[in-house]
C-alpha cells in the first residue's frame, strides 16, 4: 500500500513540475529552486508534514521533500538550541544528501566523460 | 560614386568572382541525414581524436579549408585572405584554425549568417581588385554550442519542439578572380531586425523577419523575380521559421513557395533524427551550400541559387538579462551564367 | 518588413508554434516520477528492515538515490530518461544529483578547480542558496513566534 501511495503522491508532484515547465518559460533550475523553497515554507506552516505522513517517499524524494527536511530540521534545532539552531538545523538535517551529491558528483566527473547526443 | 551598388542594399559585381571549389566536413549525426552523399568527409566520432570539442571544431575548419584549396588545384600560399567565423566566444574556432593555417586572416562574426557574410565580403574584395584568391569558411559543433548556450550534455532536460539542433560541421569555399562557373553575381547585405522574440529556443521565429526583409530587398534592388531562381534557400530558420518567412515574403507580394527551402530542414530528417525543428549553426548553411548546393550547381541541376544564411545575434548574457533576440541575414546570388 | 509590431508578431508566432504535448509529457512525468519515489520507498523499507530508525532511513534513502543518479548520469543514461520523463526525472532528488554531475563532467577540460568543482553548482547552487536561506528565515521566525 505504501508503494502505491508513494507512486501517486510522487507522480502528482512531478506533474505539477511538468505543467510549470511546459506552460511557463521556467527553466529546470527555476523549477528546482521553486520546489525546494515551497517545501520549506509548506513545512513551516504545517501543510507538508501530513503529505509526508500519507505519501512517504512519494513526498520526501521529490525536491519539496528536500525543503521538508530543511524546514523540519531547522524547527527542531530551534526548539533545542534557539538562535544557533536556526543556522545549523537545516544543513544538519540535509548534510547526508548534500555531501553525497558533492562527493559522488566529483567522483563521476573524474571517471566519466560526457557523450555527444 | 559606388558604381557597383544596386538599389539600397545590393552589390552587383562587374567581374563576378568564380567559386573554384568547396569542401564540407560533417559530424556523425549529419552523416546519417538525407544529404549524407553530398558531404566530402563524415567524421566517425565527434571529437575527431582531439581532446576537446573546441579543438575538434578548429580541426574541422582547418581540414575543410585545406580540402577546398587542394581541390582548387592551388597552394596555400596563393590565398590572399582567409575569411572565417564561428559561434564560440571570441570566435576561437576560427582564430585558432587561422593560427595553424598562416594566411592573412579576417575573423567575422554574424552568428549563423557568417557563411554568406564571408562570401559577400570575399566577393567584394576580389571584384574590388584587392585579392585574387580568397577562402571563406565557417564551422559549428553541437557540443561546443550546447555548453555555451544551453545545458550540459548529460543534463536530463527536455528540448522544446521549436528548438533546433546545432550542426557539427565546417564548410569552405575558394573564391577566385578567374575561373569557370558558378559565379557570385550579387550580394544583398541585411539589416539587424529584432521582432522582440525572447525565447532562445525559438530562434527560427527570431530570424525569420530579417531573412524575409533581405530577400524582399534583394528582389526590389535587382528586379529579379522569385521564378528567376531555381532555389532560394535560407540558412537555419528550420520548420517554424521557414513557414513564417514564407508568410512575410508573401505579404510583400512575392510568392517564393515553389523554389524556397531551408538548409536547417534539408540537413536532418527531423522525425527520425529527433532534431525537433531542424538544424542550426554556422555550419548548417556552410555544409549544405559547400556540400549539396555547390555540387548541384556544378552538375547544372541548379543554375541560379539565392543563399541566405541567417543569424540570431544573442549571447548567454543577453538572454539572461532578458534581452530579445535580434536577427540578421545576408543574401548571395550564385549563378552558372553571367548576364 | 514594414515595422512589425512586436506584440502582433508574438501572437502570430505563438499561433504557428507547435504546442508541447502537455498530456503526454504529464503522463510520462507522472509514471517516471512516481516510479522513482516507489524505488525510494523500497530503499526506506529495506534499510529499516535492517534496523535503521526512521531518521537514519531518511538520510540513507536520498544518499542511495543520489549515488544511483550520479552513476546513471556518468554512464550517459540519465539524460535519456530525462528526455522522455521531463519533470518526472528533474523534480525528484535524483534530478538534483543529475544537475550536479552533468556540469561537473562537462567542464572537466576547464580544470578540476575552476571547471569541475566550480561548475558543479551552477544549478544545485541556487537550490542550496534558496533552500538553506529560507530554512534560516523559517528558523528565525519560529524563534520569534515562540518567544
Amino acid at each position: 500500500m505504501d508503494y502505491l501511495k508513494a507512486f501517486v503522491v510522487g507522480g502528482i508532484i512531478c506533474v505539477i513540475g511538468q505543467i510549470l515547465m511546459d506552460k511557463t518559460k521556467l527553466t529546470p533550475a527555476h523549477v528546482l529552486v521553486l520546489f525546494v523553497t515551497s517545501g520549506v515554507i509548506l513545512t513551516a506552516i504545517g501543510i507538508y508534514e501530513p503529505i509526508v505522513n500519507f505519501g512517504g517517499a512519494g513526498a520526501t524524494v521529490p525536491l519539496p521533500g528536500f525543503g521538508y527536511s530543511l524546514g523540519k530540521g531547522v524547527i527542531e534545532a530551534v526548539k533545542e538550541e534557539g538562535l544557533l539552531g536556526a543556522f545549523t538545523g537545516g544543513i544538519k538535517a540535509t548534510a547526508g544528501g548534500v555531501a553525497a551529491a558533492t562527493f559522488f558528483g566529483y567522483i563521476m566527473a573524474v571517471i566519466f566523460d560526457p557523450k555527444t547526443k | 560614386m559606388a558604381q557597383k551598388k544596386l538599389g539600397s542594399q545590393t552589390v552587383s559585381f562587374q567581374n563576378p568572382p568564380s567559386i573554384l571549389s568547396t569542401a564540407s566536413i560533417v559530424g556523425p549525426k549529419e552523416g546519417e541525414g538525407p544529404l549524407k552523399d553530398y558531404f566530402d568527409l563524415i567524421i566517425q566520432d565527434d571529437s575527431w581524436g582531439e581532446d576537446s570539442w573546441e579543438k575538434c571544431e578548429s580541426k574541422l575548419q582547418i581540414e575543410a579549408v585545406r580540402m577546398a584549396i587542394s581541390s582548387a588545384k592551388i597552394v596555400e600560399s596563393q590565398i590572399d585572405y582567409l575569411l572565417a567565423g564561428d559561434l564560440l566566444n571570441q570566435i576561437i574556432a576560427s582564430s585558432f584554425s587561422a593560427r595553424q593555417l598562416q594566411m592573412p586572416f579576417l575573423g567575422l562574426y554574424g552568428a549563423c549568417s557568417t557563411m554568406t557574410e564571408s562570401l559577400s565580403i570575399g566577393s567584394m574584395l576580389i571584384d574590388g581588385g584587392y585579392a585574387d584568391k580568397i577562402v571563406c569558411a565557417t564551422s559549428s559543433h553541437f557540443s561546443t554550442a550546447e555548453r555555451q548556450y544551453r545545458f550540459p550534455l548529460e543534463h536530463g532536460n527536455q528540448r522544446p519542439l521549436t528548438s533546433q539542433w546545432t550542426v557539427t560541421g565546417a564548410g569552405a569555399s575558394v573564391l577566385s578572380s578567374s575561373g569557370g562557373p558558378p559565379y557570385i553575381t550579387h550580394v544583398t547585405t541585411g539589416k539587424v531586425i529584432d521582432p522582440g522574440i525572447k525565447d532562445a529556443n525559438n530562434m527560427g521565429a527570431a530570424m525569420a523577419p530579417a531573412a524575409s526583409d533581405v530577400i524582399v530587398q534583394h528582389f526590389k534592388d535587382t528586379g529579379f523575380k522569385p521564378t528567376d531562381y531555381d532555389l532560394i534557400i535560407t540558412g537555419d530558420l528550420a520548420s517554424l521559421g521557414k513557414e513564417i518567412a514564407e508568410d512575410l515574403i508573401a505579404q510583400e507580394g512575392y510568392n517564393v513557395s515553389s523554389v524556397y527551402s531551408d538548409c536547417g530542414i534539408e540537413i536532418f530528417d527531423n522525425e527520425k533524427q529527433d532534431t525537433h525543428a531542424g538544424g542550426s549553426g554556422c555550419g548548417c548553411s556552410a555544409v549544405v551550400f559547400n556540400g549539396y548546393i555547390f555540387k548541384q550547381l556544378k552538375q547544372k541541376k541548379l543554375n541560379k541559387v539565392l543563399l541566405i544564411s541567417t543569424g540570431a545575434l544573442l549571447s548567454p548574457t543577453s538572454t539572461q538579462q532578458g534581452e530579445s533576440i535580434p536577427g540578421i541575414a545576408h543574401a548571395v546570388t550564385i549563378s552558372n551564367k553571367l548576364d | 518588413m514594414k515595422n512589425i509590431n512586436q506584440k502582433d508578431y508574438e501572437k502570430y508566432v505563438n499561433s504557428k508554434a507547435p504546442k508541447p504535448t502537455l498530456l503526454k509529457n504529464c503522463i510520462w512525468a507522472f509514471i517516471v516520477g512516481g516510479l522513482i519515489c516507489v524505488f525510494g520507498q523500497f530503499i526506506t523499507n529495506f534499510v529499516m528492515d535492517y534496523g535503521l530508525d526512521k531518521k537514519e532511513a531518511a538520510t540513507a534513502t536520498p544518499i542511495t538515490l543520489i549515488f544511483l543518479s550520479a552513476l546513471l548520469t556518468g554512464l550517459g543514461l540519465y539524460d535519456k530518461i530525462g528526455k522522455k520523463a521531463g519533470a518526472g526525472s528533474i523534480v525528484p532528488i535524483t534530478g538534483f544529483a543529475n544537475a550536479i554531475v552533468a556540469p561537473a563532467m562537462e567542464f572537466k577540460r576547464e580544470g578540476f578547480v575552476l571547471g569541475v568543482a566550480a561548475k558543479m553548482f551552477i544549478v544545485a547552487g541556487p537550490v542550496l542558496v534558496y533552500g538553506i536561506g529560507s530554512s534560516v528565515i523559517v528558523g528565525i521566525i519560529y524563534l520569534l513566534l515562540k518567544a
